[in-house]
């Protein structure tokens, strides 16, 4: 053994020469995990599942989980660590809420616009604006029902805006927290591909309310016809994000789960437009025209 | 030290001074030290800082005399003159009438300090209390409208008396979002200006609100 040699370097010489004198000998090689290629991944997977792929944009998730790991570094004590849930422009904003309003099927909404920079903006603000428009919009129809009537003496209702922002704000709130507390569970016992942080469910709950916005602005018309084809359609609307957005996170759950699951989550949505528009917006008066009853005596009286 | 054996102080460089601290009427302290004037002095000094951001809320021009220079006595009294004329709404039970004064006071201030953590989480480089002056003293123009409003309620409570007073309230509010808008929206980063002018609206539109649907009994 000379001395030079002994100061070169020569991890790969010696395995070299480990494996030439005893070639039976097990071998260890530790690869980085970036270094492994995609089309790896897919051959492990099931064949039926390349075009999920390509809906849900796993192609890029690797390099969005990456760049998610890197950016929310701050301790939570920080304002630094808020602001990172701030980090929209107005047009990504925009962006996010015509995706909420217009449902592309088979498109995923999270994957699609959110992408890893889930924002506390849009739901913040949307839920405020939705909790004054119900207020105000059931106030004023309220007052052109009432209108004509001489009895009817107008009252702003205040204490209805207090109502109607504890309502809207728990369940956009504490029901992403429930369903969010669910899917992890259920992700614990069943490998899931997709999993969604707690912001990203609390995102698509914010944004999917959004529709119902201009529909409490329509509310005021005091149709029932009108307000209930007005409710189907904006509960159709939102509830199809919704389902497009959680059906692919509990697909590979037992069957009857997963079907409960979603159609809890639609349930709740329903629940929360029917009590909405029950509670906030009086039942506009429906005309009967007089029925006219003989009385015994031979006078009419008529019922109205 | 070599370079220093030659130098000398000749002797006809006179060298004073004094050397005990002068006491008394020369401290640089006195120009600022504010305990020995009148009592007016000091109220009247506040009170015309206050009359100035006031005029300047009714011209909004470009200054920074508001922004610099803030206080919160201005939003203050606004806050509470207009929650008290808010008061007196006629309501049959206690639930369905107008908002009571805590309700007012909680919804300005809790709003305004909203509205500024908005615009700091999205970036603004304007501080808290500078944006909640800000905010406070632009609500000067509602205050106006409601005074109006009542005025013109003591005068009769039909038709013609709401036109007047949607009008009003409409200008006002138009006037107010503008103004806060001048003051706050320059320190934003362009590409988000639309996300902090938005709360500011919502955030006028509802004492707005609160205004016009003020019925007395």
């Amino acid at each position: 053994m000379a001395a030079a040699d002994d100061m070169k370097f020569q991890e790969f010489d010696d395995a070299a020469n480990l494996l030439a004198a005893n070639p039976d000998a097990t071998t260890i090689s530790i690869d980085e995990p970036v270094e492994i290629p995609k089309n790896q991944h897919s051959h492990l997977q099931e064949p039926g599942r390349e075009e999920d792929d390509e809906l849900l944009g796993t192609n890029d998730s690797d390099k969005t989980e990456l760049l998610a790991g890197q950016k929310k570094s701050a301790p939570f004590w920080t304002f630094d660590y808020y602001q990172t849930f701030f980090d929209v422009d107005t047009y990504q904003v925009l962006d996010r809420i015509k995706g909420s309003v217009f449902p592309v099927p088979g498109k995923n909404f999270v994957r699609l616009y959110i992408r890893s920079n889930p924002d506390l903006y849009g739901p913040f603000w949307i839920c405020a604006t939705l909790v004054f428009t119900i207020a105000v919009s059931g106030n004023l129809s309220n007052f052109f029902i009432h209108l004509g009537k001489p009895t009817y003496h107008y009252v702003p209702e205040f204490r209805k805006v207090s109502i109607a922002a504890t309502t809207i704000y728990a369940y956009a709130w504490l029901v992403p927290l429930a369903l969010w507390g669910f899917l992890m569970w259920r992700n614990s016992k069943v490998m899931n591909i997709v999993s969604y942080s707690f912001l990203e469910i609390v995102c698509v709950y914010g944004y999917s309310l959004f529709i119902y916005i201009p529909t409490a602005i329509l509310w005021i018309i005091p149709q029932e016809v009108v307000r209930w084809v007005l409710m189907i359609f904006s509960l159709c609307l939102s509830g199809s994000v919704l389902v497009m957005t959680f059906w692919p996170a509990v697909r590979d759950d037992n069957r009857r789960v997963a079907l409960v699951t979603v159609g809890t989550i639609v349930l709740l949505h329903a629940l929360l437009s029917v009590g909405c528009l029950a509670y906030f917006f009086d039942a506009p008066e429906v005309e009967v025209p007089a029925p006219i009853i003989p009385a015994q005596n031979g006078t009419v009286i008529t019922k109205s | 030290f070599p370079g220093l054996t030659d130098v000398s102080i000749s002797e006809d460089i006179p060298v004073e001074g004094e050397i005990t601290v002068p006491v008394g009427s020369h401290s640089p302290d006195e120009d600022f030290s504010t305990l020995d004037e009148p009592v007016r002095d000091t109220i009247m000094r506040d009170l015309k800082a206050v009359g100035k951001k006031f005029v300047h809320v009714m011209y909004p021009k470009k200054s920074s005399a508001l922004l610099r220079d803030w206080d919160l006595w201005g939003p203050l009294v606004l806050c509470v003159s207009l929650a008290l004329m808010l008061q007196g709404g006629s309501a049959d039970s206690r639930d369905d009438g107008g908002p009571q004064f805590a309700e007012v006071f909680v919804i300005i201030w809790f709003g305004a300090v909203v509205i500024t953590l908005n615009s700091k989480l999205l970036g603004g480089t304007i501080s808290f209390f500078q944006s909640l002056c800000v905010l406070g003293y632009c609500v000067l123009p509602l205050t106006v409208a409601m005074l109006v409003c009542r005025l013109v309620l003591l005068a009769g409570s039909g038709t013609i008396s709401f036109v007047i007073r949607l009008i009003v309230v409409i200008a006002m509010f138009g006037w107010s979002t503008l103004a806060s808008t001048a003051f706050l929206a320059d320190s934003q980063p362009p590409n988000r200006k639309a996300l902090v002018v938005y709360p500011i609206f919502l955030f006028y539109f509802v004492i707005s609100w609160m205004i016009l649907t003020f019925t007395p009994q």
